[in-house]
């Protein structure tokens, strides 16, 4: 049956017909999300989708090439404020831009946010490609700390340029361009993006850098191109991420762009599955909205029998236990390097059935 | 390619590999003739890897020159090298841990599936046909050594002989003119041993080509090889058919208390 | 520039020079031991400072003992870590440990938001290392002379360890081959243990003088310093003392005197460190007392 169903590409088997009912049971969720949702869940359902974009972004270079890079918020940054700056409308540069007035060639440039988006990736990617190319030649944790290194060279320097970027004092009031429908849609070719990308020759490439440098490079593999590639592709895709990121919260500066978010796509990463696309997008919404449900625990507490004070820094406590339990005791994440299937899905359940049906 | 010009495939001239104060390989001078199966030979520590990894570009000699059929090759990367049609295997085996045995060939097949990576991402037709092409190539491959009902089996989960025979599938993949083997009879015992240079004999003449290979033991290749070179720190001490290098005082003390 | 304004810089700089050094030898030693990057090495400097503040503030002790009683606390705690977030770790992969290291990083963090506050604490500086001294139109903080005055006598204290005492030696054996060092039946726990006693006690000593010279504290007050000094270490080639010195040292300096000579440039200030790392990494990856390592195939 396998080789007949092999055969037929398009053929509707019972595992398609299953993806294209999740997907459709979906569609109908974001639509219902979309009109009934408070404007408090509404955003965390949209941040879960730019969630998984940054996820997956990260994920290509982690856990497909094994490059561990730390930078990933300041390519954030720059697609953030490249697609704000050729979004935002004169009289809102006007406004922004009160203490240094915005260099004239941006003043007067607004497009449409479709084509701002790509330009900020492909910003992104340059500013990537640029700075992969040199990085890139060292290993392990040099790479990991000369990355960590770019990503606040990058954000200093948006704090220092202020004639364009307006500083330390961000950018207000952008337009909510990415609204359920874009960011869910992004998240979705990117997510297609990537499923293909690790099914072809390039994928399988970037898996042999990561398994073994060496015998990858004797096999023919031009090692460090495949490198350069991924660090390029990623950032591009880490650019999309911060400019849906910056129109979602409308406001950015550069604090927003430190360490600490690197760390929370990283944490989302690890959990999932080092080298796990549908670990990621598991991952990226469980984390996602976790970090939105624990904010109680950083608030004051009325637990009936006790009240508590506010504990500030309690839910990046949990988070950063999570993440330290995570590596110590399951080091492959939730997913490993596998991804989900509906085959593993019944192989699951038909465990536990046989399982049980031992206990009678 | 016409039988005027010369058969030589591969050769070095005063190839030398210094690290700090140790002299690896030192003035080695190969020549290496098309369709031969020659030898490398050496107690421990001999510099047979090292000679390996120069050849290979993994290293940067410190003097010396390799060339490859005519044509100076030092210096290039080992993915171009391998571009020109030298392919080696590792004397500790190096599979991609994560990848089936049927992936590990198909990366050997990147090279010649040469699309750009959107169209490879997006699956365009040229892509899918160098693709399917290339399945069926490794496939092939597979069959040949016997190993294609292992296709999907994870590589690093088969037993020990049949890895090493991956791995010289694999390097067959990026359809070689030259094949480096590096022990490959390590952790063999004497009937496999038999049995794998029966295999290289069997390669060497269906897939036209030309092989050189290193081994630890002299008695295991002896049978095999046409030509040898025998390395003792680093220096050759004797070059030369089977049978002379087996008397060759020389090397018997080289060996001498080794086997 | 006036030559007394040229001395007060300089004695600035190796002040904060020594500072660096001091958290610079903790990256070194345990990069060197366990090819470890300890994120967590710039929150124990932190730690340090803050039980230096509350044995000063909470316990009313004087200055030498909150410092004392902190040096020896937070000694204990960087053993403690390493046996929680790293020891279970040591035989995965790289990217797996330097993960736990950056968790431990922001569990400290986050930890010290909960029992310390978010809000910036202001230090009362012993009257001792405030008092202003003049050498004839120079005038200075006592801190500024006594931070590379103790440096250099822990610095003398560290060397004779390493190089004359057994356990120094020991240290040394596992830096080179952690393997040959255990099957020589050196107690490598006990080496990786000493190692981040040490480092901590070093780290912590640091941290508090930074409190009494940047008389503040805050949670995140060992992020920029704890990145800079390993790149302080990484510069002065990682796994060597005097490499990790020479580039606190060289780092202070430069920092000191760019924003001195080129006031404009010191919005940039924390980005000097990477750019210098990025440049010695290209041009000398092993930095510059670093050993080359040749590659084995």
């Amino acid at each position: 049956m396998k080789a007949t169903t092999g055969k037929r590409p398009f053929a509707l088997t019972r595992n398609r017909l299953l993806t294209i009912i999740a997907l459709a049971a979906f569609a109908v969720l974001a639509i219902i999300a979309n009109s009934f949702f408070d404007a408090f869940m509404l955003r965390v359902f949209n941040m879960c989708a730019i969630y998984i974009v940054l996820a997956l972004s990260l994920n290509l270079l982690n856990g497909f090439t094994g490059l561990f890079s730390l930078g990933h918020a300041g390519f954030m940054a720059v697609g953030a404020y490249v697609c704000a700056l050729l979004t935002m409308t004169p009289e809102l540069k006007e406004m922004n831009y009160f203490l240094v007035p915005i260099v004239p060639w941006l003043r007067n440039i607004t497009i449409p946010f479709l084509p701002a988006i790509l330009i900020a990736g492909l910003a992104s990617a340059f500013v990537g490609f640029l700075i992969g190319a040199p990085v890139l030649r060292l290993r392990d944790d040099y790479l990991a700390i000369a990355t960590l290194g770019f990503g606040e060279i990058i954000r200093v320097l948006i704090t220092n340029a202020q004639p364009i970027t307006n500083g330390a004092q961000g950018l207000k009031g952008l337009p909510r361009y990415a609204t359920t429908f874009s960011v869910w849609v992004a998240a979705g070719l990117v997510t297609l993006f990537m499923v293909l990308l690790m099914r072809s020759s390039y994928g399988r490439a970037m898996k042999a850098v990561r398994d073994d440098e060496l015998a990858a490079e004797a096999m023919g593999i031009n090692v460090f191109r495949v490198k350069v590639t991924s660090f390029t592709v990623s950032s591009f895709l880490a650019g999309v991420g911060g400019a849906l990121l910056g129109h979602m919260i409308t406001t950015i500066d550069p604090k927003m762009f430190t360490f600490m978010l690197t760390f929370n796509i990283l944490l989302i990463v690890v959990l999932g599955g080092i080298g796990s696309i549908s670990g990621s997008v598991i991952s990226a919404i469980v984390v996602t909205i976790l970090m939105e449900a624990l904010r109680f625990l950083d608030e004051p507490m009325n637990l009936i029998f006790f009240k508590t004070e506010g504990l500030p820094g309690l839910r990046m406590v949990v988070f950063s236990i999570l993440l330290m339990v995570m590596v110590i005791y399951r080091q492959r994440g939730l997913m490993g390097n596998k991804e989900f299937s509906w085959d593993m899905l019944q192989g699951l359940f038909v465990k536990k059935g046989r399982k049980e049906g031992d206990h009678v | 390619m016409s039988e005027n010009t010369s058969d030589l495939m591969l050769s070095t001239a005063h190839l030398t590999m210094k690290f700090g104060g140790l002299t690896a390989v030192s003035d080695l001078n190969l020549e290496i003739r098309k369709n031969e199966i020659v030898g490398l030979i050496g107690p421990n520590g001999a510099g047979k890897t090292t000679a390996f990894n120069v050849i290979t570009g993994m290293y940067y000699p410190t003097e010396g020159k390799v060339l490859f059929k005519g044509r100076n090759i030092t210096g290039l990367k080992p993915h171009s090298i391998t571009a020109l049609g030298i392919a080696r295997t590792f004397q500790n085996i190096r599979l991609f841990k994560e990848m089936s045995v049927l992936e590990n060939v198909l990366v050997a097949c990147h090279m010649s599936i040469n699309t750009g990576i959107f169209g490879a991402t997006l699956h365009l037709p040229g892509y899918r046909s160098r693709e399917s092409e290339a399945r069926r190539f490794s496939m092939e491959l597979l069959e040949k050594v016997g190993l294609v009902h292992l296709a999907y089996e994870k590589g690093t989960s088969l037993p020990y002989g049949q890895q090493r025979r991956l791995e010289i599938v694999r390097a067959l993949a990026t359809k070689p003119k030259i094949l480096l083997l590096d022990e490959p009879a390590a952790g063999m015992n004497p009937q496999e041993s038999r049995e794998l240079m029966d295999f290289i004999r069997k390669i060497r003449d269906e897939f036209d080509l030309t092989i050189f290979l290193i081994e630890h033991h002299m008695q295991v290749v002896m049978g095999v090889c046409e030509h040898m070179y025998v390395l003792d720190y680093g220096v050759t001490i004797a070059h030369g058919d089977p049978a002379s290098i087996q008397k060759n005082p020389k090397v018997i003390e080289a060996y001498l208390g080794v086997d | 520039m006036t030559l007394s304004l040229l001395f007060q810089h300089i004695v600035n700089a190796l002040s904060l020079g020594s500072l660096y050094a001091l958290i610079a030898i903790g990256y070194t030693m345990v990069y060197g031991i366990l090819r470890l990057i300890n994120f967590a090495h710039g929150d124990v400097f932190m730690l340090g400072a803050y039980v230096a503040f509350y044995g000063i503030t909470l316990v009313s002790l004087p200055w030498w003992a909150a410092l004392l009683v902190s040096i020896a606390f937070t000694a204990l705690f960087g053993i403690g870590l390493e046996r929680v977030a790293y020891k279970p770790l040591r035989d995965s992969p790289r990217i797996s440990i330097m993960i736990s290291a950056i968790g431990a990083s922001f569990l400290l963090e986050s930890l010290a938001v909960l029992i310390f506050g978010g809000r910036p604490k202001g230090v009362p500086v012993p009257d001792v290392l405030s008092k202003v001294i003049h050498f004839g139109s120079v005038s200075m903080i006592t801190i500024s002379l006594i931070i590379p005055l103790f440096t250099f006598a822990l610095l003398g204290v560290l060397v004779w360890i390493v190089n004359k005492t057994k356990t120094g030696m020991a240290m040394r054996a596992v830096s080179t081959d952690i393997e040959a060092a255990r099957l020589m039946a050196v107690d490598v726990n006990k080496v990786v243990s000493f190692t981040f006693g040490i480092g901590s006690l070093l780290a912590a000593f640091g941290g508090i003088m930074w409190s009494f010279k940047y008389p503040q504290l805050n949670p995140l007050m060992g992020m920029m310093p704890g990145l800079k000094c390993f790149i302080a270490a990484v510069i002065g080639g990682i796994g060597s003392i005097g490499g990790a010195v020479m580039g606190g040292f060289l780092l202070g300096i430069i920092e000191i005197m760019i924003v001195a000579f080129l006031p404009t440039l010191s919005g940039y200030r924390d980005a000097f460190a990477f750019i210098l790392l990025i440049v010695v990494l290209l041009v000398k990856p092993t930095g510059l007392l670093g050993k080359r390592q040749a590659e084995k195939v």
